[in-house]
C-alpha cells in the first residue's frame, strides 16, 4: 500500500489537507502572519488600543481559568479567591474599555477601507458577544448582584422568546455559557478579526488630494527595514 | 478574609452609590468617571505624539538629503 | 456595495515600514494590564453582597412574605399570572405588532405557583397532624371554594402592605410580631389557609423551603428558577436593589453594587427604558430588545450605510491621528 517517497502530484492534488495547507500559506504566508515591520503611518497612541483589547482578553481568561479551576464558590470564601476575582473583574473593565477606544479610533480612521468591510464586522460582532459574556458572568456570581440581575434581566429574555433556551435564573445553564460557550465565541471570533487585520494590513491613511499617491509610492524606492508585508493583495 | 482585608481596602466602595441627575439621566459616579475616562484617554491617544515617530520622520528627511 | 457608498479607491500600501515586534507589543501589553488590574484590585476589590434567601427573607419581613405566600397560592402573583416560560397566562407576555416571540416559544419551565410554593412544599413537614387536616381539607374542597379561603385569607395582608406602604395605621386583622417573626391573620371564611400559611412560614423560617423548592427528582442541583421568582413576588430584592440603585428606573442596569464601576457599556440599553413610548410600555422590553437589535445590525454595517460611513472623511480626525504621516509627505498637504 504504501510507498517510499511522497505520493504522487495528482493524488496531493486531491487532498484536503493540502488544499487547506496551501490556501492558509497563500493567504498568510508567515511573515504576513507574523510582521516584523508596520507601515509607517502606524505612529499614533491610537492603534495600541486593539491589542490592549487583547491582553484584556488574555488576563481575563488567566484570572477566569484560576477562579474555574477551584469552582465558583472558592471567592466568597477565601482572600485569594476574592483577589482572582477582583483582577477578572477589573480586566473585564479594561477590556470594555480598550474596546471602546479602539472602536472610536477604528471609525475615525474608516478602518473599514480598501476591502477591510470583514475586519470592522468580526470586530463589531465580537463587542456584541462579549455583553452577553459578560451578562452570564455577572449571574453566575452567587451573590446579591446575581440574583438581582438575573430576576431582571429575565424578562427582556422571555420577552422576546430567549428565555426558553436562555434561562437567567438557571446558574447551572449561565455558569456553562460563562465559562465555555461565550469564551469560545469571543476567542475565535477575536482569532478571526486579528487574522483578518493581518491578511489584509493596517488600513492606510485617507490620500489627502490627487496629486499625493505618486508622491507617497515615490517613498517606496528608498531605504528601510524590509517590506516583509508589502506587495499586500487586499 | 485576611488576603482580602490587607490587599482590598485601600478604598472602600462597599457603600450605595452617589448618583449623577440631570433630567432624566441618572447615573452612578462610578460609571460616569469610566465613561469620561474612555474620551480622556481617546483624546489623548490622537493628541500626544507617539515616541519615535517624530524622530523618524526626521531621520527619513535627513536620509533623503544625504 | 458602490451602490451604497462612495468609491473606495484606498490602495494597497506601497510606501516605508519601520522595525515593528509584534510579540513584543502583546507582552508588553499583557504585563501592562496585569498590572492595572492589580493594581484596581489592591485599590478597590471587588464587590460581594451576601445573596438573600427565603429564610432571611420570611424573618426581615414576615409580612410580606406571608402577602406573597398568600398570592402564590390563590395564583394572583407576577409568577402566577407571567405567561410563557412558566405558564400559559398573559400577565407578562409581551409583543411587539405581529411578534409575538414570547407566545410561539411556549412555555418550557412550567410553575403552578399554588403547588410548587405552597402544597408540595407543606407536604414535606413531617408530625403535624393540624397541617395535615387543613392540607386534606384544601386539596379536596372544588377549586371555587379553594379561591374563595384564599383571597379571603389574602386580603388582609393586602390591605396591611397598603397601609404600611402609605404610611398610614395598619388594620387590626393582621397583626406582625417583629421579634418572633410570626404574622397573625384574623381572617373569617379563610378555611384551613392560616393554618397552611401559618405552616408555611415557619417551614420558610428554617431554612426548608429554600431546600425545598430546589428539590426534584435529581439530588444535584443547579437551576434556582423557583426560588428566584418567588422571592422576585416579595419585596425584599427590590427593597435592597433600591438602595443600591439598581432599580430600572435608577438607570439600575448600568450599575454595580456598591459604588464600584458596572457596565457603562449598557447605556444605550439603558436610555431607551427611560423614554416614551418604551418607559410606560407593558412591552418596553421586546420594543427596547428590537430597537438594539436593529441598532446593533447597524453598528456591525457600519462600513456600508451611506453618510454614516463617510462621517470620518467629513469630521478630519484622521489628520490628528495620521499627522506625522502627512508631514511626512513631499508636498504640503492642502486640506480637502
Amino acid at each position: 500500500m504504501s510507498s517510499v517517497g511522497p505520493p504522487p502530484a495528482t493524488a496531493r492534488s486531491k487532498s484536503w489537507t493540502v488544499k487547506v495547507r496551501e490556501g492558509g500559506v497563500a493567504a498568510l504566508p508567515p511573515e504576513k502572519l507574523l510582521p516584523d515591520g508596520q507601515p509607517t503611518y502606524v505612529a499614533s497612541w491610537i492603534y495600541v488600543f486593539g491589542v490592549a483589547s487583547i491582553a484584556s482578553l488574555i488576563v481575563i481568561i488567566g484570572s477566569g481559568s484560576i477562579l474555574a479551576l477551584k469552582g465558583p464558590a472558592w471567592w466568597h470564601d477565601t482572600g485569594v479567591g476574592h483577589f482572582f476575582n477582583s483582577i477578572h473583574l477589573w480586566s473585564v473593565e479594561l477590556f470594555f474599555f480598550a474596546m471602546v477606544v479602539h472602536l472610536w479610533g477604528k471609525y475615525w480612521m474608516a478602518a473599514w477601507r480598501g476591502g477591510r468591510g470583514r475586519v470592522w464586522v468580526t470586530g463589531a460582532v465580537t463587542f456584541l458577544v462579549a455583553i452577553p459574556a459578560a451578562l452570564t458572568g455577572y449571574v453566575s456570581q452567587q451573590n446579591f448582584d446575581a440574583q438581582w440581575i438575573a430576576t431582571q434581566a429575565k424578562d427582556a429574555m422571555n420577552s422576546v422568546g430567549a428565555g426558553a433556551f436562555f434561562n437567567l435564573t438557571n446558574f447551572g445553564q449561565m455558569y456553562s455559557y460563562h465559562v465555555l460557550l461565550l469564551p469560545v465565541a469571543v476567542v475565535l471570533l477575536v482569532g478571526a478579526h486579528v487574522l483578518l487585520v493581518r491578511r489584509h494590513g493596517v488600513v492606510p491613511p485617507f490620500e489627502l488630494e490627487k496629486k499625493l499617491p505618486a508622491a507617497a509610492s515615490a517613498g517606496a524606492e528608498t531605504d528601510g527595514p524590509p517590506p516583509s508585508s508589502t506587495g499586500a493583495t487586499s | 478574609m485576611s488576603f482580602a482585608g490587607v490587599m482590598g481596602a485601600a478604598f472602600n466602595l462597599n457603600h450605595p452609590a452617589h448618583t449623577v441627575d440631570w433630567h432624566f439621566i441618572h447615573l452612578s459616579v462610578a460609571n460616569v468617571v469610566v465613561i469620561g475616562l474612555m474620551f480622556l484617554v481617546f483624546l489623548l491617544a490622537i493628541l500626544l505624539p507617539f515616541p519615535g515617530a517624530a524622530g523618524r520622520r526626521a531621520a527619513r528627511r535627513n536620509g533623503g538629503a544625504s | 456595495m458602490s451602490f451604497l457608498g462612495p468609491k473606495d479607491d484606498t490602495q494597497p500600501w506601497k510606501g516605508r515600514y519601520a522595525p515593528y515586534d509584534l510579540i513584543k507589543e502583546l507582552s508588553i501589553a499583557v504585563g501592562v494590564i496585569t498590572l492595572l488590574a492589580v493594581l484596581l484590585t489592591v485599590l478597590l476589590s471587588s464587590p460581594d453582597e451576601t445573596p438573600s434567601t427565603l429564610g432571611q427573607w420570611s424573618h426581615q419581613l414576615p409580612a410580606d412574605f406571608a402577602t406573597t405566600a398568600a398570592k402564590e397560592l390563590d395564583e394572583t402573583s407576577p409568577t402566577a399570572e407571567y405567561g410563557p416560560p412558566y405558564n400559559h397566562n398573559s400577565g407578562s407576555v409581551q409583543h411587539f405588532l405581529f411578534l409575538h416571540p414570547q407566545r410561539w416559544l411556549g412555555v418550557s419551565h412550567p410553575i403552578n405557583t399554588a403547588d410548587d410554593y405552597v402544597i408540595k412544599p407543606l407536604e414535606t413537614v413531617p408530625n403535624d397532624e393540624a397541617l395535615r387536616g387543613a392540607l386534606a381539607e384544601y386539596k379536596a374542597a372544588p377549586e371555587k371554594q379553594k379561591k374563595g379561603w384564599s383571597e379571603a385569607y389574602a386580603k388582609p395582608l393586602e390591605e396591611y402592605a397598603t397601609a404600611v406602604e402609605e404610611k398610614k395605621p395598619p388594620p387590626s386583622t393582621v397583626s406582625v410580631n417583629s421579634s418572633t417573626g410570626t404574622v397573625t391573620v384574623r381572617a373569617s371564611g379563610a378555611g384551613p389557609v392560616p393554618t397552611m400559611m401559618r405552616s408555611l412560614l415557619a417551614l420558610a423560617q428554617s431554612g426548608g423551603l429554600d431546600g425545598s423548592l430546589l428539590t426534584s427528582k435529581n439530588f444535584f442541583q443547579t437551576d434556582y428558577t423557583k426560588p428566584l421568582l418567588l422571592m422576585s413576588d416579595g419585596g425584599l430584592l427590590a427593597e435592597r436593589a433600591e438602595e443600591q440603585h439598581l432599580l430600572g428606573k435608577q438607570w439600575g442596569l448600568m450599575n454595580e453594587t456598591g459604588s464600584f464601576p458596572g457596565q457603562p457599556w449598557l447605556w444605550l440599553y439603558s436610555l431607551w427604558y427611560q423614554v416614551e413610548p418604551m418607559k410606560t410600555s407593558p412591552n418596553a422590553d421586546i420594543q427596547v430588545l428590537l430597537i438594539m437589535g436593529v441598532l446593533s445590525l447597524a453598528f456591525i454595517c457600519i462600513p456600508f450605510i451611506p453618510i454614516v460611513n463617510r462621517l470620518p472623511r467629513w469630521i478630519p480626525i484622521y489628520k490628528l491621528i495620521w499627522r506625522e504621516h502627512y508631514r511626512s509627505l513631499p508636498q504640503p498637504p492642502v486640506p480637502s
